[in-house]
């Protein structure tokens, strides 16, 4: 059993907004200090201790961090380098970023700081979610007080200047893409770019850009006072770290909690989260890592890892870490439909294959979810999304298809049953209203 | 220009290619063929349709291979060379997946739709995909969108491949296309359904791998393999693109670009493309003589006779003006003849462009089409290439576009589609540039291969020959003359000038110009006047003058004429053409002339044999044998000169001395759609030309 984060291990301490967001609470939890030290140890020590912290990134595809970072150009040539930030949280079942800018976002702004010194940018762009409206309002205020500290901007107090801005999305999922992302932010439709060139190269206005998610740069600078070894402590190797696991559906305490990585699902759960509703025997699946994650049934559960290793393992992923739990009430067949209502709802249309495989897939699951199909629908279902997956631009395809792969190869039975039963005559068993 | 060649394996076979190929190049020079929609050569790469996909071998997913470098491909863990797969079951099935895709919602109404037989959708359907549909749901309809009188659009079709979007933005530089909404509810549209603006918009017509964008004038006409096709060149401008005329029966239906990237890459403006309908109408095809004030038909035999007698008058009181579609045959006839009869008023230039006579260099694009790639700084002098030559002003877009080259204006301050310094309006600007110190005189000082672009606006005013010194003058101070580069550049308007000029069809010795057989006619000191398909002169100013019109088209010059020999349009014809640059070319015979009409360089053989000063030549072969003969610089085919001779060419040295006035150069061209008789008597052409002249809407409040 693993052991338990202790509070003094917890980078976000007031991810619970119990305390001052601002300026002032922050610095007492330890925010913006010894910031000048850390930039006078340089670039390659930051970059190092940030790689040899085994950060990976948080945005949910897990790629490490301080590895991205050394992508950048050494040297700033003709052309300006820029760090983004990705903030544009829209993946269902996932508010970490939001608990982030919401309630500690000094550490926020002292992350892009410390990276874009680290990557020799003198600006960075927040691309704030349309939907945060109070968020960004807290984020802006504690720009504003940064400003005022001289702790960022022209000519401040730790000698890199450096300009933070912050820009409100749309409401457009795709924009969490990051290069959609960079397009958004420079007034075109959100719609990804073809890779490679990578933004590493030619990013933000062609130029070198990094973009990384919120936590992964608000964990940066305590990553950074307390050491590497510290950070890389918790969970196991390759899934080193903290990180905030976003806990809803059917539990009986939903919440947030920052956790070490490698928890046990069910721990998580318990200890966390009040437990499943009904009790554990009463589960019966859970997408661990954000609605693009294919589900994972109650065996798999039982004994599974919150890390991305032992998610992969188990044909799933710890993605955004955001755990939407089903009980034995749920219709799991209209859940996925819903989700695949979802991918298509938000499909940008650039590409063929999602522009047209996710509207296909989801009106074939809402006849499923009632029945109206047959056996064999489910094999050209799972081929359809095959068709998908790995076919388009950017991840969006994948993730309409990983739902839809994660329902048929865990729950094909119910949807067997749920045709013959439709074919029998007999009522659809539906036991309760997929969660909206 | 020496490349990184790199070896690569394509299924199995080891080539090498340049680094910079995309993985589709490398795959066709393996020999592959990949199948694409989105993906174009003359386009930005989308790499939206995903049709070209590619196996790299140790990759996990396919790559669009329109969107990927050779220089981006990773190499094996021991050293191999990097590999890709295009026959391999992950690209089969990558292939079979996205045309299923594409299919799903695709109508399928192929037996109704215009693009069916040329048509990629249904070309590659058979060939990468899968037999039987497996899609049982409802599919999506899309409203059709209005997009002119050009574009008919049945938007259901619609594969989003964008690249009309990306034509329209990229090379057309009106970008009033774009894709609304997203997922599969986008569509392609025009800003609030308005017609493209475009003079170039008919391309997207050719670029559109579907049915959705079709011709509207050739909607439900024909079947592709109904029609015959032949290869022959535009005679909209001077620019003398390189064209396909196909035709059913005795009608021209359409008419398409062809390749040539020396001249039109693979455009068409929209007056060359969709002035056929102009070719049935309004045309000429009996011999009409007025009597009594109407014109009625008479037989070829009298024609002729009245001709004749007419002719042979007082030679000094004979003028002939040739206008802006003629053959070189037709004028070497014509000029031949009337040389003999010892007439002198003879004149190529119905706009009176003061320019010809001198050096061919004095009056062609010296630095060819192809060399507005290589300019590096561009000044437009009193033309409208927008309206005057859409297909070339799309190159020095380009060359803006891609290169940032600066362009400097004199003239009308008008949309060119690409951003420009307007210097000045009229000729005191360009008089004044020259002795500027700074300033774009500069820019153009400091370029290795500047350009002046004269056009006629600039030419065919009184000052023309004295403008033409003067840009001359400037010409050589910036150095745009110089060994293997020859910067000065006319810029015509009409496709039939260069060859007059050539020709030398000019005033003879104590000859008249347009403007003098005009005034003379007014004042009655001439006594016939004929007219080679000239209609853009003032045909009130004939006074009571004979005139005898040859042509093909009823428009002023019919209107105004006593006596008019039928002749066949130039897709009627076999006849040469010289273009801008002074490219010799040959245009092709797509269908019969109209009723009785007759060749023009016939007409004049017949005339010579009635009035005893028989043409030596019964055939077209000798006519232009002898032409070649008296002209030898027609002989060479398909070839502009560029700079061959700029060595020796005194660019200070041309037109007249003198002040140039500071009259405001106004570009020839007033309505695009409208420029020559046989654009006026097309329907489609007039409600273009409607459409763009009507008042701006007004927003309902």
């Amino acid at each position: 059993m693993a052991q338990l984060l202790q509070d003094k291990d917890r980078i976000f301490t007031n991810l619970y907004g119990r305390h001052d967001f601002g300026l002032e609470g922050a610095k007492q939890r330890g925010a913006w200090n010894g910031t000048k030290d850390m930039l006078d140890q340089g670039r390659d020590w930051i970059i190092e201790n940030v790689k040899a912290s085994g950060l990976r990134g948080r945005g949910g595809a897990g790629f490490p961090t301080g590895l991205k970072w050394s992508f950048m150009p050494k040297e700033v040539g003709a052309r300006p380098h820029y760090l983004v930030v990705n903030a544009d949280e829209s993946e269902p079942g996932t508010c970490k970023d939001r608990e982030i800018m919401r309630n500690d976002p000094h550490l926020l702004i002292e992350g892009c700081l410390i990276a874009s010194f680290a990557m020799q940018a003198h600006a960075c762009y927040i691309y704030i979610r349309g939907e945060y409206v109070h968020e960004r309002n807290r984020l802006e205020a504690a720009i504003k007080q940064a400003y005022e500290a001289k702790l960022i901007g022209k000519d401040n107090v730790h000698g890199w200047d450096f300009d933070l801005y912050v820009h409100h999305g749309a409401g457009a999922y795709i924009c969490g893409e990051e290069t959609a992302l960079l397009e958004s932010l420079e007034g075109k439709k959100g719609q990804p770019r073809l890779k490679p060139p990578f933004p590493a190269n030619a990013g933000l206005y062609g130029c070198p850009t990094t973009v990384n998610n919120v936590e992964s740069i608000a964990v940066a600078p305590t990553i950074l006072r307390r050491g590497a070894e510290w950070f890389a402590g918790f969970g196991r190797k390759g899934n080193t770290g903290t990180k905030i696991f976003s806990i809803s559906g059917h539990v009986n305490k939903p919440c947030n909690v920052e956790e070490a990585m490698s928890i046990p699902l069910k721990t998580l759960i318990e200890t966390h989260a009040g437990g499943v509703r009904g009790g554990w025997d009463n589960l019966k699946a859970i997408i661990p890592g954000g609605s693009s994650v294919p589900l994972i049934p109650k065996d798999i559960c039982d004994d599974v890892l919150m890390d991305f290793d032992a998610l992969r393992d188990v044909k799933s992923g710890l993605g955004t870490a955001a755990v939407i739990v089903m009980d034995k009430s749920t219709d799991v067949v209209k859940a996925i439909a819903r989700i695949s209502y979802f991918y298509k709802h938000e499909s940008c249309g650039q590409c063929t294959p999602c522009r047209e495989g996710t509207g296909w897939m989801w009106r074939v699951l809402e006849r499923m979810a009632r029945g109206e199909s047959s056996t064999e629908e489910i094999d050209l279902l799972l081929d359809v999304a095959s068709q998908v997956e790995g076919h388009t631009i950017c991840a969006l395809g994948d993730a309409a298809a990983w739902p839809v792969q994660g329902l048929i190869r865990h729950f094909r039975h119910e949807i067997e049953d749920r045709i013959n039963a439709y074919r029998a005559g007999k009522p659809v068993a539906v036991s309760a209203v997929a969660a909206e | 220009m020496s490349e990184d060649l790199r070896k690569i394996i394509v299924d199995g076979e080891e080539i090498e290619v340049p680094n910079s190929f995309t993985l589709l190049q490398a795959a066709e020079a393996a020999g592959r063929e990949i199948p694409r929609f989105c993906y174009h050569e003359r386009l930005s790469v989308a790499g939206n349709c995903r049709m070209c996909l590619v196996e790299l071998v140790g990759a996990p997913k396919p790559a669009a291979s329109c969107a990927m470098n050779v220089r981006d491909m990773r190499g094996g863990p021991n050293g191999e060379p990097p590999a890709m797969n295009t026959l391999s079951p992950m690209v089969k099935k990558a292939r079979e997946g996205v045309m299923e895709f594409l299919l799903i919602n695709h109508p399928l109404d192929c037996p109704i739709c215009d693009q069916g037989g040329e048509c990629d959708l249904q070309d590659q359907s058979l060939m990468y995909g899968r037999p039987q549909t497996r899609f049982a749901e409802n599919k999506r309809a899309v409203e059709d969108k209005n997009m002119g009188p050009l574009i008919n659009t049945i938007m259901t079709r619609c594969i989003q491949c964008t690249r009309c979007v990306r034509f329209v933005t990229e090379v057309a530089g009106s970008p009033e296309i774009g894709m609304i909404n997203r997922g599969e509810d986008a569509e392609i549209t025009t800003y609030l359904e308005s017609a493209v603006g475009s003079e170039l918009s008919g391309n997207v017509i050719d670029l559109c791998p579907v049915g959705a964008l079709t011709s509207k004038p050739y909607a439900y006409n024909a079947r592709p393999w109904e029609l015959k096709k032949t290869e022959t060149i535009d005679v909209m401008d001077a620019m003398g693109a390189w064209t396909r005329v196909d035709v059913r029966g005795t009608a021209v239906l359409r008419i398409l670009p062809r390749v040539n990237d020396d001249i039109n890459e693979e455009w068409l403006s929209d007056k060359s493309r969709f002035v056929w309908d102009g070719l049935q109408r309004q045309r000429l095809d009996k011999p009409y003589a007025r009597v009594k004030g109407k014109l009625s038909a008479i037989g070829w035999d009298e024609a002729l006779k009245v001709a004749a007698d007419k002719l042979s008058g007082d030679a000094k009181k004979i003028g002939v003006i040739a206008g802006d579609l003629c053959a070189l045959e037709d004028l070497k006839a014509a000029k031949d003849l009337f040389t003999s009869l010892g007439v002198t008023s003879i004149d190529g230039r119905q706009d009176g462009a003061k320019i010809g006579g001198g050096a061919r260099e004095d009056y062609l694009f010296n630095s060819t089409i192809a060399g507005l790639d290589e300019a590096d700084a561009i000044l437009l002098v009193g033309t409208n290439p927008r309206l005057e030559a859409p297909v070339l002003n799309a190159r020095i877009r380009r060359a803006w576009l891609e290169r940032g080259v600066k362009i400097g204006v004199i003239g009308e301050n008008a949309d060119l589609t690409y951003p420009y310094e307007h210097l000045g309006a009229g000729g005191k600007t360009l008089a004044e540039l020259g002795g500027k110190r700074s300033g774009f005189i500069q820019t153009l000082k400091d370029a290795k291969r500047p350009m002046i672009v004269l056009g006629m606006g600039a030419l065919t005013r009184a000052d023309g020959g004295k403008v033409l010194r003067a840009a001359g003058e400037l010409a050589a101070k910036v150095g745009a003359v110089a060994e293997g580069w020859n910067g000065f550049n006319v810029l015509h308007t009409a496709a039939a000038r260069v060859g007059a000029l050539d020709l030398g069809f000019l005033p003879g010795k104590g000859g008249k110009d347009t403007a003098g057989i005009l005034k003379a006619a007014k004042k009655g000191d001439m006594e016939t006047v004929v007219l080679l398909g000239a209609d853009e002169i003032d045909t009130a100013e004939l006074g009571e003058a004979f005139v005898i019109y040859i042509g093909h088209h009823g428009d002023a010059g019919a209107h105004r004429a006593d006596l008019i020999l039928p002749a066949p349009a130039w897709t009627e014809k076999y006849g040469m053409w010289v273009n801008t640059e002074g490219r010799v070319q040959m245009n092709d015979r797509a269908l019969f002339p109209k009723g009785e009409a007759k060749e023009d360089w016939a007409i004049f053989r017949a005339l010579s044999a009635k009035l005893g000063r028989t043409l030596p030549y019964d055939n077209l072969d000798q006519l232009r044998a002898k032409m070649i003969a008296d002209h030898p610089v027609l002989g060479g085919l398909d070839h502009a000169p560029g700079s061959a001779s700029a060595g020796a060419f005194d660019v200070a040295k041309i037109g007249e001395a003198g002040e140039v006035t500071d009259k405001p150069f106004v570009s020839p061209v007033k309505d695009f759609y409208l420029t020559n008789a046989v654009a006026r008597a097309s329907k489609t052409m007039a409600e273009c030309s409607a459409l763009k002249n009507a008042p701006a809407a007004q927003a309902a409040e």
